[in-house]
């Protein structure tokens, strides 16, 4: 595309995988995603591809399996309870090594939760929400150009590794419009002996079978590559950390809504950094241990809009090295910058103030 | 350069559109822009509201947020009430006269009643109230060049070209009702 257009998160995350040729979506709407599907449903068709309503979350995600065990570049998305659906498809992707990306525009609070922006699906996604074990890597996007940029990514990381990448948004990214500019990303040529793509007797290579069962010497190779993935793949970003003397732990629109408080409390002379992970698993633990460790740093202040879940994290990562206090949102409320910029004049006079 | 404008009113009065033609219009002038509907639970009757942020920065937090909201366009009761309170003193309150009975509160604002409806029915089609708000607000505020909206009306309504004509006049009367002096009877 080449050029600036503006386009609601949404839209514009479908888009990026169009151009990261990805030709198959399956799903089933939900708000506050629903604006994905609708235009993949419109747009899909005329690039060759298919749009497929599927009968359930369920029947979605075990498409979504098929398709990927073809190692054609294939998505679906949803929000939390669909999501939830899903785990058990995620899981049996993991065993089965297969390339797929999923888009979780998350909703707030457990069951049929409500569609208010939100972060209360951490857990979910970075402790694996189906069983066995696995890791799934989980990319936040804090801006809609960055929404595509990751989408591309994520296709990318999915074949790399072979295994399913979700990207954790939440409703103020997918209802909001910026301007984008959506790079094309076409898939890389990649070795897909392991795919099953149409097998004949004389093809010249073995069967390849998708086989969710565990077998030998299945657990020690994921387990290698969620090493090498954690090794390689932690992407974060540090805003004013070196002198800072609080660090705010964000992801997602939290941390722009940080950037706001951040900018308030330095014109006050309060010198305030952001620590924004943006690959969520595997997490930037390495970012909060050196600040930790700087003698500027008084505290770390996580902000999510949840009761507390990534601020878990952000405590692993700081190893007990300096205080981590907290601050969530629920119940329909969304974070302002005064309200962070309240939390953290009143932490620093319980601290005893200004410091010589 | 940083505005916080704030587009309010009830369902069928444009809002969408004439916040998304200031997206795109201060989008193409080159400037950092953001675009935010309200969001949630909605009933009929109630209020559509959409916050724009336009600067020549990065633009941080997409939401409304009480005092520093730098300008609203309040189109129904309902609209003032709520977003009154969010203009940052000296912010510019722009309201639509025709569907408005109730009065501004706040003494630190500057207001601009517009007579929009009246106006809008003049030109022969109520639906246009919003262009009309739009030419005030850019007449007032400045951040985007009118020349530079009255080609995005042409880009924004290509699909729909007989619509384009009435459209740039609507917006051009409410750029000639605050460049005029209009507006400071309330």
């Amino acid at each position: 595309m080449g050029k600036k257009i503006l386009m609601k998160g949404s839209e514009a995350m479908a888009e990026a995988a169009i151009q990261a040729g990805c030709r198959l979506y399956f799903g089933y709407p939900i708000t506050p995603q629903s604006e994905l599907p609708e235009y993949m449903a419109a747009r899909l068709p005329g690039v060759g591809g298919t749009f497929l309503q599927a009968e359930s979350e369920l029947a979605a995600i075990n498409m979504v399996y098929g398709a990927a065990g073809t190692a054609h570049r294939v998505m679906t998305s949803s929000s939390s309870p669909g999501v939830s659906l899903m785990q058990e498809g995620i899981s049996y992707a993991a065993a089965a090594e297969l390339p797929l990306v999923v888009i979780n525009v998350m909703r707030a609070g457990p069951g049929l939760g409500t569609i208010v922006p939100s972060q209360t699906d951490y857990f979910q996604a970075t402790r694996g929400g189906g069983n066995g074990g696995y890791r799934t890597l989980i990319l936040s996007p804090a801006s809609v150009q960055e929404a595509c940029d990751l989408v591309a990514l994520a296709f990318e990381l999915a074949e790399r590794y072979r295994q399913p990448v979700l990207l954790l948004g939440d409703a103020m990214m997918a209802q909001m419009m910026e301007p984008v500019e959506i790079k094309e990303a076409p898939p890389k040529p990649y070795d897909i002996a392991w795919a099953a793509r149409g097998w004949k007797p004389d093809c010249g290579r073995a069967r390849a079978v998708i086989n969710p069962r565990s077998k030998p010497g299945l657990e020690a190779r994921l387990q290698e590559k969620y090493r090498r993935m954690a090794k390689e793949e932690v992407r974060v970003e540090e805003v004013d950390t070196e002198d800072a003397e609080y660090v705010i732990a964000a992801y997602g629109t939290v941390a722009r809504i940080a950037k706001n408080a951040i900018k308030t409390l330095r014109g006050m002379g309060v010198r305030v950094g952001l620590i924004r992970p943006i690959t969520l698993y595997p997490f930037p633990y390495e970012a909060f241990s050196r600040a930790a460790a700087r003698e500027t740093l008084r505290s770390f202040v996580d902000f999510e809009i949840s009761e507390g879940q990534m601020v878990e994290d952000v405590r692993l990562g700081v190893g007990g090295q300096k205080p981590v206090a907290f601050h969530g949102w629920y119940d329909l409320e969304l974070p302002t910058p005064q309200q962070m910029v309240d939390f953290i004049l009143a932490l620093r006079q319980k601290e005893g103030g200004e410091r010589q | 350069m940083y505005e916080q404008i704030v587009f309010s009113g009830f369902g069928g009065q444009g809002i969408q559109s004439m916040s998304k033609m200031l997206a795109r219009c201060a989008m193409a002038a080159g400037l950092q822009v953001s675009w935010m509907p309200a969001y949630g639970g909605a009933m009929r009757g109630g209020t559509s509201n959409v916050t724009v942020i336009v600067s020549d920065g990065e633009i941080a937090s997409p939401m409304p947020c009480a005092g520093e909201v730098t300008a609203a366009v309040v189109m129904n009761n309902p609209s003032l009430v709520k977003f009154e309170s969010y203009l940052r003193p000296g912010g510019l309150l722009l309201l639509n006269r025709s569907l408005i009975d109730l009065r501004p509160v706040r003494g630190d604002v500057e207001v601009l009643a517009v007579p929009a409806n009246e106006m809008a029915e003049e030109l022969g089609n109520a639906r246009a109230t919003n262009m009309i708000m739009l030419g005030c607000l850019l007449a007032r505020t400045g951040m985007v060049l009118p020349s530079v909206m009255e080609g995005m009306i042409g880009e924004f309504f290509a699909a729909k070209e007989k619509l384009i004509p009435l459209n740039r006049e609507a917006f051009g009367l409410g750029v000639r009702f605050v460049k005029e002096g209009g507006g400071h009877d309330l």
